[in-house]
């Protein structure tokens, strides 16, 4: 099938409306009659990188494409940059406020939870510059 | 167990969803933490929290979870209750802690192998 793209701005300053984007993806997937366990999987990558983008990125844009089999997310932020990637993939590890973890994040579970469901992740960051995530998922 | 069901066993409130009741699940999880969710829910049609914000629905949608049941008299604002319809998952809300609101489902057999 022709590639389809999806693009999304995802606001920095909204905790409201973040997962809109990923709530959009899922149901476009679903639309466009997706592996059921494709879609789960990358519904978990997608909010985890766009949670993370809000709480931590301060917003950003997010291309998702898919050709019917492989999807393809990449995240990218402008906001403070992630200083030692190696410490930011590890369980528990969690630069997150007490704000953020009063509602139900923070818990350095994101980053580990994207590698297990994803079959590619790419983490590239540079401090005061921001952040790119890619996600591969072959269905 | 149905919805219905565990409506009757919290003595919950049904805010959205109403005509869900006589949706089928087989298991819950309960968490205040939606990290915690992400990372180890697994088929799991209810979620009971003490959490109330959007982030519970969106988490829950992405979850595949059916229905969101809020404890200790946490009130879903209205922005959460029409987030839910939209997204065809039931909420329900109840005054018990969610210590006890987890282990009279567990009791009553939800979840268990
Ligand atoms: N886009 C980003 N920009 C800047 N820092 C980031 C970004 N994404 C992740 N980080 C850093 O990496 C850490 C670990 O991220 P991870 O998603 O694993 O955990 P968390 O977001 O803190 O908590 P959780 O995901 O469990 O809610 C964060 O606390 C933060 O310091
Ligand atoms: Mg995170």
């Amino acid at each position: 099938m022709e590639p389809i793209v999806l693009r999304y701005t995802v606001d920095g300053d909204n905790f409201v409306s973040a997962g809109e984007a990923s709530t959009d993806m899922k149901r476009s997937l679903k639309r466009l009659g997706a592996d059921a366990e494709l879609i789960r999987r990358a519904a978990i990558c997608m909010y985890e990188g766009e949670i993370n983008m809000v709480i931590h990125g301060g917003g950003g844009e997010a291309v998702v494409t898919f050709d019917g089999s492989a999807l393809d997310i990449l995240l990218v932020d402008h906001g403070k940059g992630i200083p030692n990637i190696e410490d930011a993939m590890r369980e528990g590890f969690s630069t997150a406020t007490q704000e953020v973890r009063d509602i139900g994040f923070g818990a350095g579970m994101g980053l580990p939870n994207m590698k297990r469901y994803a079959d590619e992740l790419i983490l590239e960051s540079e401090v005061g510059v921001g952040t790119t995530v890619k996600m591969r998922l072959v269905g | 167990m149905k919805l219905s069901m565990v409506r009757d066993i919290l003595g919950a409130s049904v805010l959205a969803g109403e005509t869900m009741l006589e949706s089928e699940i087989k298991s819950a999880c309960g968490s205040d933490l939606m990290s915690d969710v992400l990372a180890f829910v697994k088929e799991q049609g209810v979620l009971l929290t003490g959490l109330c914000n959007p982030q519970v629905v969106r988490t829950a949608e992405m979850m595949d979870i059916i229905c969101v049941v809020f404890v200790r008299g946490k009130t879903p604002d209205e922005r959460i209750i029409a987030l839910a319809r939209e997204s065809g998952i039931a909420v329900m809300a109840c005054p018990l802690t969610l210590y006890e609101a987890c282990g009279r489902l567990y009791s009553a057999g939800l979840g268990r192998a």
